[in-house]
């Protein structure tokens, strides 16, 4: 197992404690005036040079946050926000304005470098080994929208993508390039009315990306945004809008740091994912915001709303998610299952640590015929942290012929911390089957004494363990996010054992 | 003298597909049949549909058994009719103990045959004199219907039933499968002790091994959905020596 | 609501602290009003909706009610028992089996302990851990019940059997009862609602306190049968002691709304803990079983099946949470929630919870949905067997399994017949 023990290499390396993406950039921004007006929605909505559509659709949310109230349905538990305490909008200062990558303020770019992440067009997964201890595929490629705080910085491979005909590009771009597609899609899967948190995002939305996938194209390389927060006591509201049309095929995947700070930081984010006719959309996530230290001081409230609407026949949108990151973590992948024979998935490793709180789920809606959909999460709850599982699975009546399967496993390691499992099942018509299984339980003693008397140290033999607990789901990442995702899995346990 | 079973240019789908192309079978008192080919030829489709299993649409053809549309009839009327499927994978009911389970199914046989229920104690002779003919302990019948039973058992709960329920034609689908020698003997030996004048069976299978035991008065081979040959038993040791493949084509 | 509790003040035993209890309960039921989705407890089963108001309380039985409830307990299946019974929410003593009660068994009205002393023991009869708006209602509320204990040590040959007769129409009846096994004792306690000839849309409301001693084993069986058109809410509080075990069965095939809400708490090391529950609903039947099972202790052992068979239009609810408290160490909960769906109109609900505070626990739920399986039937009716009778065997069997876990031979064969009544009225 090489991997492994490349992951225990790396735990070795790093001092307990160390959040390895906690570096701060120091860069000039320009920042909105702290606080929430319909003042602070007009500010970002012009240093975006939106048209009026949007700055309306962005105060009628606004108008609406106003009247509604923050959720306590979640097991977390965390200090009242304040939320004319934040920023809303940061963005790093420009010189000039940015016509190509080498203009970006070079400090933003050895962010990025550090954070290993492929901005320039370079194979930066040489000698990546899988899982397997197979070499990677020749120069795996990778188009990448890079976000620092709220405003997209870089994004590449641009021309080749416009060859194929699928757009690619931060979504203040698209506003402006493509309104007719936003205006079409915007706010079609979670409308600005959802929940307090998507609300808003809707108003203070500052960038995100923008996916468009033309009919019968599978896009020719995997679609990449990572975001960082850098800014001191600057929310992050990005909003993604992906859509396939009939056909098409795309695989995209989200990474997220941010620097270790003392105060808490919020991120509330929207992603919008449309499935039309025979189409896929492969959405994947390698969450790792900074959880606080070890004695649960800082960390990102991590509210966000994700759904995808599987709106045509026979399409299908999955969900891949690795959350090791955040203080606090609200969030559920859902998929509105419209379309006739449409499917969704939702694959889920959540890891929580120290003092974080995982509440994070999905939602299966099954609205059409023959419609399938299939959960599998695996929570792992460390330290003194708490890790819900909440999910629903319904079928409504005209659903004729749904089926789910869920399995939901939670393993435990320490006796201070907590696991939950909350599934709510609802089968409105005697055609849908649904299966349900759930277990929680900790690392068998004997596995870990059989692994010890073979040499591993007790921390390298619980590695080993929870790789394996999480391997489904490991499975379902692309190689290169796969690998990452192991190293992180093994970090994040760190000094769990005792 | 009318046949017993007459299939006739019988067309079969299965969602989308088509599975039997026109088949032809007759079959008359007495006569023990062998229907033989390769996986995929519809041999256990035409189990299905003459016992009427949900989920093949018989496009064209009919079944006529004793003269009557067989195809018109709910499965429990045929059984009743005197139909007898042995499965090829008997399924497994918890919870519903065999005994209770033969007396409801053959009471419910009797009833719509407008015959009189078996009384208790009749019933229970009946059943452990065929129990033990079979060598099927006592102790299986209050299990629930095939829980926990071996392939050899299961076989032998479905010859049971056949003994118990006295039907004209009995069709055992692919009973060899998943039996060793010693349990393929008794089954056959049940089998065999069930042929009379009166009762027809067809016997599905792969292989003609299964041949030896329960001789049969006509094999038929099945590929591709359709009889593409008939003789007597010498044509099954024939297809043992070479094979399915010279019918492929005929197809 | 206010006047609810003015109009039947009169008519609620017990002065002093008992009566100080029950208006403060009463203030907590205003407060909360009846439950509804939004109360994540009660968001299947929203009694705004499904019940809108509760009715007044049902009159005292006169000689008539109380002839009508003669000749429903005459028809009662369960025979050999001690019965102690209850008409619209008062303990009727002539009808009860007093007489031949077992040597170590006690039994008193509750109406009887609350008039006898207003003192804080009397008041805290009224009183339990749990916090709910309908368990505040019945505290207020309670005209009567029964306050049962069994000595310790005792072996009890035949089950007590509690009977709630409904006679009033348009009416709410409230009872509390208490029932206490000692240490070491065994004992078996049946529980029915039944409705009288022209007994309609009443509303029934029973709490029972139930307390398992170390080393005691109960064994429970409920059968809720009330009218088509009548409301069954009922909480139940059990606490297992040390080394006891608690078996209990729930069958609900009557009422148009039901609910059994129990809290039961694994309190003392090594108990064991069983509960089958089953569902049979058809036409608009809504029926909820709401289990909140806490694993306080180490070294404990709960399992709990549900299964639920909704026909029609009907709704079936099963919420089960296994709670395993941070020093519970070695826990063994399972739950697993079956659901049987006849109809395309039938709706099931199902919410099985872990919530778990422990790391060395076997801990797990399965629950599945779906309609009979296609291959069972086919076979069946390959045997000759009709439809409606191959359906009927196997939801037979389905429910069998669940009322096998009723050790008495004559209480099994009771359950199994009342089982075999709904599905009879089904084919």
């Amino acid at each position: 197992m090489p991997a492994v023990q490349e992951t225990v290499d790396r735990v070795r390396r790093i001092d307990v404690d160390q959040y390895r993406y906690g570096f701060e950039t120091l860069i000039e921004s320009d920042k909105a005036p702290k606080g929430l007006s319909e003042d602070t929605v007009r500010f970002i909505s012009a240093k975006k040079n939106e048209p009026a559509w949007m700055l309306e659709w962005r105060l009628e949310a606004f108008r609406r946050w106003l009247t509604m109230t923050e959720p306590t349905w979640a097991r977390v538990d965390y200090p009242k926000i304040d939320y004319q305490d934040l920023y809303y909008y940061a963005a790093p200062k420009p010189k000039k304005q940015v016509a190509s990558l080498d203009e970006i303020d070079p400090e933003i770019l050895k962010t990025y470098e550090k954070l290993g992440i492929p901005l320039r067009e370079v194979a930066v997964l040489e000698g990546v080994v899988s899982p397997d201890g197979e070499a990677a595929p020749e120069r795996s490629r990778i188009a990448v929208d890079a976000v620092f705080d709220s405003v997209s910085v870089a994004t590449t491979f641009k021309a080749e993508l416009k060859k194929a005909g699928v757009i690619f590009m931060p979504i203040s771009e698209a506003i402006r390039e493509h309104p007719e597609l936003v205006k079409k899609y915007l706010g079609s899967v979670v409308p600005t009315s959802d929940n307090f948190f998507a609300t808003l995002n809707s108003a203070v939305f500052s960038d995100g990306s923008f996916v468009y996938v033309p009919e019968g194209v599978r896009c020719p390389m995997e679609l990449s945004t990572y975001f960082r927060i850098n800014e001191r006591n600057t929310g992050q509201f990005e909003r993604t809008l992906i859509i396939a049309d009939k056909g098409s095929y795309v695989s995209y995947l989200e990474g997220c740091t941010a620097p270790q700070r003392d105060e808490n930081q919020l991120h509330a984010a929207v992603v919008e994912l449309v499935a039309l006719d025979d189409a896929e959309i492969k959405y994947s996530t390698v969450q790792n915001w900074y959880p606080g230290n070890s004695e649960g001081k800082g960390g990102i409230y991590n509210f966000v709303t994700k759904r995808g609407d599987c709106r045509g026949r026979n399409s299908k949108i999955s969900w891949t998610q690795v959350e090791t990151g955040s203080a606090i973590t609200w969030k559920y992948p859902s998929c509105i299952l419209r379309g006739d024979n449409s499917r969704g998935e939702f694959y889920s490793i959540a890891i929580s640590n120290g003092f974080q709180q995982v509440d994070s789920g999905t939602k299966m809606l099954h609205l059409g015929k023959n419609t399938t959909s299939r959960i599998i999460s695996k929570g792992i709850a460390a330290g003194r942290s708490q890790n819900t599982y909440r999910g629903l699975v319904t079928a409504h009546r005209k659903a004729t012929g749904a089926r789910n399967f869920t399995a939901c496993d939670s393993l435990l390691i320490g006796d201070k911390c907590g696991a939950h499992t909350v599934p709510y099942i609802e089968a409105k018509n005697a055609s849908a089957t649904f299966e349900h299984e759930a277990t929680t339980s900790k690392i068998s003693e004997d596995v870990l004494f059989y692994c010890v008397q073979r040499g591993l140290s007790q921390e390298e033999a619980v590695g080993l363990v929870v790789n394996g607990f999480v391997k489904d789901v490991l499975q379902q990442l692309p190689m290169e996010f796969a690998v990452e995702a192991q190293k992180l899995i093994s970090i994040s346990l760190e000094g769990s054992v005792g | 003298m009318m046949a017993l079973l007459e299939v006739k240019d019988l067309q079969v789908r299965v969602e989308d597909r088509e599975i039997l192309h026109g088949l032809t079978l007759t079959v008359n008192q007495g006569e023990v049949h062998a229907i033989m080919g390769p996986n995929g030829s519809g041999k256990s489709t035409l189990s299905h549909v003459i016992a009427g299993k949900p989920g093949y649409e018989v496009t064209g053809g009919e079944i006529l058994f004793k003269g009557e549309d067989l195809l018109a009839m709910a499965p429990d009327e045929r059984a009743a009719k005197g139909v007898f499927l042995a499965f090829q994978y008997p399924v497994e009911i918890a919870g519903v103990a065999t005994m209770n389970f033969l007396r409801t199914a053959l009471n419910a046989q009797r009833k719509a045959r407008g015959e009189s229920e078996f009384s208790t104690p009749d019933f229970l002779r009946k059943v452990r004199e065929v129990a033990k003919s079979l060598n099927i302990p006592q102790d299986m019948l209050k299990r629930g219907v095939n829980v926990g039973f071996s392939g050899g058992e299961k076989k032998r709960n479905e010859i049971l039933q056949m003994a118990l329920f006295e039907p004209s034609l009995c069709i055992l689908d692919e009973m060899d499968s998943g039996l060793d020698i010693d349990a393929l003997r008794i089954a056959a030996d049940g089998v065999n002790a069930l042929r009379s004048p009166e009762r027809a069976m067809v016997v599905i299978t792969h292989y003609q091994r299964l041949l030896n035991y329960i001789v049969p008065d006509f094999v038929h081979v099945m590929s591709r959905g359709r009889v593409v040959k008939s003789g007597d038993k010498e044509l099954a040791l024939a297809l043992e020596a070479s094979g399915y493949a010279q019918f492929e084509d005929a197809a | 609501m206010s006047n609810l509790f003015a109009a039947a003040r009169d008519r609620l035993p017990g002065k002093g602290k008992v009566a100080d209890t029950r208006q403060q309960a009463f203030e907590a039921f205003e407060r909360a009003g009846l439950p509804h989705r939004r109360i994540e407890e009660w968001k299947y089963t929203d009694l705004r909706a499904l019940m809108r108001e509760v009715k007044g309380l049902a009159p005292r039985p006169d000689t008539t009610a109380l002839a009508r409830a003669k000749a429903a307990l005459a028809r009662l299946a369960i025979r050999d028992a001690a019965r102690l019974v209850l008409v619209d929410g008062i303990f009727v003593p002539e009808f009860s089996d007093l007489a031949g009660l077992e040597a170590g068994v006690s039994v008193q009205a509750l109406r009887e302990v609350l008039e006898d002393a207003g003192s804080q023991a009397a008041a805290d009869l009224l009183t339990v851990s749990a916090t709910d708006a309908m368990i505040s209602l019945n505290a207020a509320m309670a005209t009567d019940g029964v306050v049962v204990g069994i000595a310790d040590g005792a072996a009890l040959a035949r089950p007590l059997h509690i009977v709630h007769v409904a006679t009033a129409g348009s009416a709410s009846s409230f009872t509390r009862s208490q029932f206490t096994v000692g240490k070491g004792a065994r004992a078996t306690l049946v529980e029915s609602f039944v409705a009288a000839d022209g007994a309609r849309a009443y509303q029934a409301n029973d709490a029972l306190v139930i307390t398992v001693g170390d080393g005691a084993e109960l064994s429970q069986v409920r059968l809720v049968a009330d009218a088509d058109d009548a409301i069954n809410i009922t909480s139940q509080i059990l606490s297992v002691g040390a080394k006891a075990k608690l078996n209990l069965v729930n069958m609900t095939s009557g009422g148009a709304v039901s609910r059994l809400q129990g809290f039961i708490t694994l309190a003392g090391q090594g108990s064991e803990l069983a509960v089958n529950g089953v569902n049979l609903l058809k036409g608009t039947q809504h029926g909820d079983t709401t289990l909140v099972v806490d694993h306080a202790v180490p070294n404990c052992t709960s399992r709990e099946v549900f299964r639920a068979v909704v026909d029609d239009r009907a709704h079936s609810v099963f919420q089960g949470r296994i709670i395993v408290r941070p020093d519970a160490q070695k826990t063994d909960g399972k739950m697993m929630t079956r659901a049987l769906l006849l109809s395309d109109e039938a709706e099931a609900d199902n919410k099985p919870e872990l919530e778990i505070f422990a790391d060395d626990v076997s801990c797990g739920h399965g629950a599945t949905s779906g309609a009979l399986d296609d291959d069972l039937l086919f076979y069946l009716r390959a045997r000759g067997l009709p439809e409606k009778a191959a359906q009927a065997l196997l939801i037979q069997a389905f429910v069998g399994e669940a009322i096998e876990a009723i050790a008495d031979d004559g209480l099994r064969e009771a359950v199994m017949a009342a089982a075999e009544n709904w599905l009879e009225a089904r084919v």
